[in-house]
């Protein structure tokens, strides 16, 4: 049985290292995922997203520009969540000091 | 039984590296335009120097680095500011966190910098506080401190 689960892992190894071959490079405009009208003909926002963010936003990284321009919105519903959290351990942790009984 | 904070080494050492963390935290915020990083990353830096201090030196020794009370104030005032600059684009004539329209000078990328700027300095804000209230809030209920 020790040697099927080698076997196993090897072969998922092998898929992953296969699919991973063809990936497109990071941040290529012309790969065939990022070309403007996607392959269903569709307009492709990535390609946006890659081209045009130095123009945009005088930012050359441009998975800030992405999170913090294009996408402000979900930004800004993460750090909500965030605020949420520490406001529910807030609600549910913190005990009333004046309540408490000194020993 | 020996206090934990009594040990010297672990709370010189932590007391001396901790503002380094924090120097490395506000690089990695304010150097978001250009290298990875950014508002997130460097909270959790920031959260990170004050929970090691927390951790070495004991939480009553730490109260004087960063008050238990600040936790929660600090984090709102993150997420207002964000807030407050998609809402002072919107009253300046644009749409909600469009950032060209900031009353600002410049050109609109340029202001498109500057809000990604002020919004990255909310996020970190936001994280480092309600990461160390949480901290606070889960060690209220600990006997010893």
């Amino acid at each position: 049985m020790k040697i099927l689960r080698y076997v196993v892992l090897v072969l998922f190894g092998a898929v992953l290292v296969l699919a991973g071959l063809n990936l497109p490079n990071r941040g290529d405009p012309d790969a065939r995922l990022y070309r403007d009208p996607s392959p269903a003909g569709t307009p492709n926002a990535p390609s946006y997203y890659i081209r045009n963010p130095e123009r945009d936003a005088d930012t050359p990284n441009m998975v800030t520009v992405i999170l913090a321009d294009y996408r402000g919105f979900d930004t800004m519903g993460e750090e909500t969540v965030i605020l949420t959290a520490g406001l529910i351990c807030f609600l549910i942790l913190r005990r009333e000091r004046s309540k408490e009984k000194r020993p | 039984m020996m206090r934990r904070d009594d040990d010297v080494i672990i709370g010189l050492v932590s007391r001396t590296v901790s503002p380094f963390i924090m120097i490395f935290a506000l690089y990695v915020i304010f150097h978001g335009h250009y290298s990875p990083g950014g508002g997130f990353q460097g909270g959790t830096m920031l959260a990170a120097a004050l929970i090691l201090v927390r951790l070495a030196v004991g939480n009553d020794l730490a109260q004087l680095q960063f008050p238990r009370s600040w936790g929660t104030p600090l984090g709102s005032a993150g997420v207002l500011i964000y807030w407050g600059t998609g809402f002072v684009a919107m009253i300046c004539g644009g749409n909600f966190l469009n950032y060209a329209f900031l009353p600002l000078r410049g050109t609109p990328p340029h202001l498109r910098n500057l809000g990604i700027l002020f919004i990255e300095i909310g996020v970190g804000l936001a994280v480092c506080g309600i990461l160390t209230a949480i901290y606070d809030d889960l060690l209220e209920g600990h006997p010893r401190d």
